[in-house]
């Protein structure tokens, strides 16, 4: 009996089981949501506003709270990437590679990334109370822009990095200036990747709810105005939860079910889109 | 100047402005929170504010202290099922899986980090609160009637149920890191290892993970600043009431990121309580700059040296 082999095979053991706890927890995650979730979605939910009494059981869907997380997802992630798109050129093309502003530019995303969405949530609100401003979607964008801002940033740098040095030295040869070869080259090389981090940042744009409660309160109508409160899918999921009623829960399942089959559907798209521009792709 | 070079210059300058707003960000979400929380901090000593555990808004008492402890107990359990599970998965993944079992496991990975912290909520709310209500509680309390598990509360909110959910949301993030630092201990020392008559898991338990410890390190302290900060989740499931600080895995807890989500909407209303909220946002904004300082500065100085 070699004790070597014994012990190996015993941790081997251990390892197979954590794999399979970690694989098996996604898929509890969504069998459970999926199971409670579809038998209580209905059509309804689907395309109809929340009328009266609605979280007292009464008629009405979620259509405030989908659009609301959706217009919300894309306002912040267009904000962000306007932000994030300059910033990642400078890091990438500006700085030389040992610079250390862009160390520390990237070190600070870093450490953004790992500030909890509810700081976000309470800076954001500490905000509007100094500009005096209500709680809004402009007040939610901003704050969820500011939130996917390091995510989106830090993975299209991954991006820009993979790009080779050749590529901007023939661009530079040819007498393109810094800006003409990001716009020309550079960003036309990277646009598969580029979207992909995109999609990533709007997944969890949408997805998130502690840094929308203070900044984008709660409202049953459609979004219609910058300057009016918002729905969002997670709150509206939290709230019909917090109900005591149980069909009103059950609704808050299905709100469940739609919310995870978008960050589901956003996040399959970002795995599959990246192959699909490759048509000013240099090889 | 031509123009082409007019605009490559202007481009630098908002790019440099750009930059330098990111870098300050930090600083700024710092700066903001803390004049808000000013008011509490004139009028009382912080340490009255983190050490006392009477939380009574209307009467201007307020201790941090029972959500301090809270937070603690949520954010350990979570770290003592986490670490374990996920080390071994990145081990696992790194040195043993072939190539077809990865291209499973890594979608896997980055889904359970897309996840939206409301649908873990759901999903705790539908699947743990049950477990630890009909099956965990009464089996251990019963059997093992002493320190961590005896408790009056059978709804199943509780610190262990809260753990639970925010062990699996924090597996992500310590896999990929973990996983990461394995990969870039070079393969000469396996390979020299392995040539001495070592097995592989001598080799993984004797050179690699002895390489790769301070990042495994750094994906703990990361890990742990996720699960102090995660708040959606938490609320749905942790059971957040006001007696005291939880005493067992089965006491109900109250973490401090639960208690700034749950008074968004009166905290106007009483003096000084939106001060004292925000100073809860800025401890915890202080507390994870530290852990991802340390962190990421842990595997900064890996990737430079380690290797």
């Amino acid at each position: 009996m070699d004790w070597r082999r014994v012990e190996e095979n015993i941790f081997k053991c251990l390892m197979l089981t954590s794999v399979c706890c970690v694989v098996g927890s996604l898929l509890f995650i969504l069998g459970t949501v999926f199971v409670k979730g579809f038998h209580a979605l209905t059509l309804d939910m689907l395309i109809k506003t929340p009328q009266g009494g609605y979280y007292l059981g009464k008629g009405g869907g979620i259509l405030n709270a989908i659009t609301g997380s959706i217009v919300l997802g894309i306002g912040a992630t267009l904000l962000a990437l306007l932000l994030s798109l300059p910033l990642v050129v400078y890091l990438n093309l500006y700085l030389r590679k040992n610079s250390r502003r862009a160390f520390a530019v990237r070190f600070l995303l870093d450490v953004l990334w790992g500030i909890p969405s509810i700081v976000y949530g309470a800076f954001g609100f500490t905000v509007m109370v100094f500009f005096k401003l209500q709680a809004s979607l402009l007040a939610a964008i901003i704050t969820v822009a500011l939130l996917i801002l390091p995510i989106m940033a830090r993975s299209m740098d991954e991006v820009l990095k993979m790009i080779p040095f050749e590529l901007k030295e023939a661009s530079f040869a040819m007498g393109a200036t810094k800006f003409e070869t990001a716009v020309h080259v550079i960003l036309r090389q990277a646009i598969g990747g580029l979207v992909t981090a995109i999609l990533i940042a709007f997944g969890r744009g949408i997805g998130d709810a502690a840094s929308v409660l203070f900044t984008a309160s709660f409202t049953d109508s459609l979004p219609y105005s910058l300057f009016k409160p918002v729905a969002t899918l997670p709150l509206a999921i939290f709230f019909q939860l917090g109900t005591p009623f149980p069909e009103v829960q059950e609704r808050g399942y299905a709100a469940a079910l739609v919310l995870a089959i978008l960050i589901l559907g956003v996040s399959i798209a970002a795995r599959f889109i990246s192959g699909k521009f490759t048509r000013h792709v240099i090889r | 100047m031509t123009v082409r070079t007019f605009k490559d210059a202007c481009a630098h300058k908002i790019m440099l402005c750009l930059s330098g707003f990111v870098m300050s960000l930090a600083f700024l979400m710092a700066l903001g929170l803390y004049l808000r929380a000013r008011p509490i901090l004139a009028t009382k000593p912080l340490r009255e504010l983190l050490l006392s555990a009477v939380w009574n808004p209307g009467q201007g008492q307020f201790g941090l202290a029972n959500f301090i402890i809270s937070t603690v107990w949520v954010t350990g359990i979570a770290i003592i099922i986490a670490v374990p599970l996920s080390v071994l998965t990145a081990i696992y993944l790194s040195e043993y899986a072939s190539s077809k079992v990865r291209d499973i496991t890594r979608p896997v990975i980055d889904l359970l980090a897309g996840i939206s912290p409301v649908v873990y909520g759901v999903w705790g709310l539908l699947a743990i609160v049950p477990l630890v209500r009909d099956y965990l509680m009464p089996v251990l309390s019963e059997h093992l009637p002493f320190f961590p598990f005896v408790s009056d509360n059978y709804t199943g909110f509780s610190t262990l149920t809260a753990g639970i959910v925010l062990a699996v949301m924090t597996f992500p993030i310590i896999i990929s890191v973990t996983e990461e630092v394995i990969s870039r201990v070079p393969f000469e020392l396996r390979e020299a290892s392995l040539a001495l008559g070592a097995t592989k898991w001598q080799t993984i338990k004797l050179t690699v993970l002895k390489k790769a410890q301070a990042g495994i390190v750094a994906a703990v302290i990361l890990g742990l600043s996720r699960a102090f900060g995660e708040t959606m989740a938490v609320l749905m499931v942790a059971g957040c009431t006001l007696h005291g600080f939880p005493q067992s895995l089965f006491d109900p807890a109250y973490p401090l990121p639960a208690l700034i989500a749950n008074t968004y909407g009166e905290m106007m209303s009483v003096p000084l309580y939106d001060a004292a909220v925000l100073l809860a946002a800025f401890m915890l904004l202080l507390v994870t700059i530290v852990c991802n300082v340390v962190g990421w500065g842990i595997l900064v100085r890996f990737e430079h040296t380690g290797v």
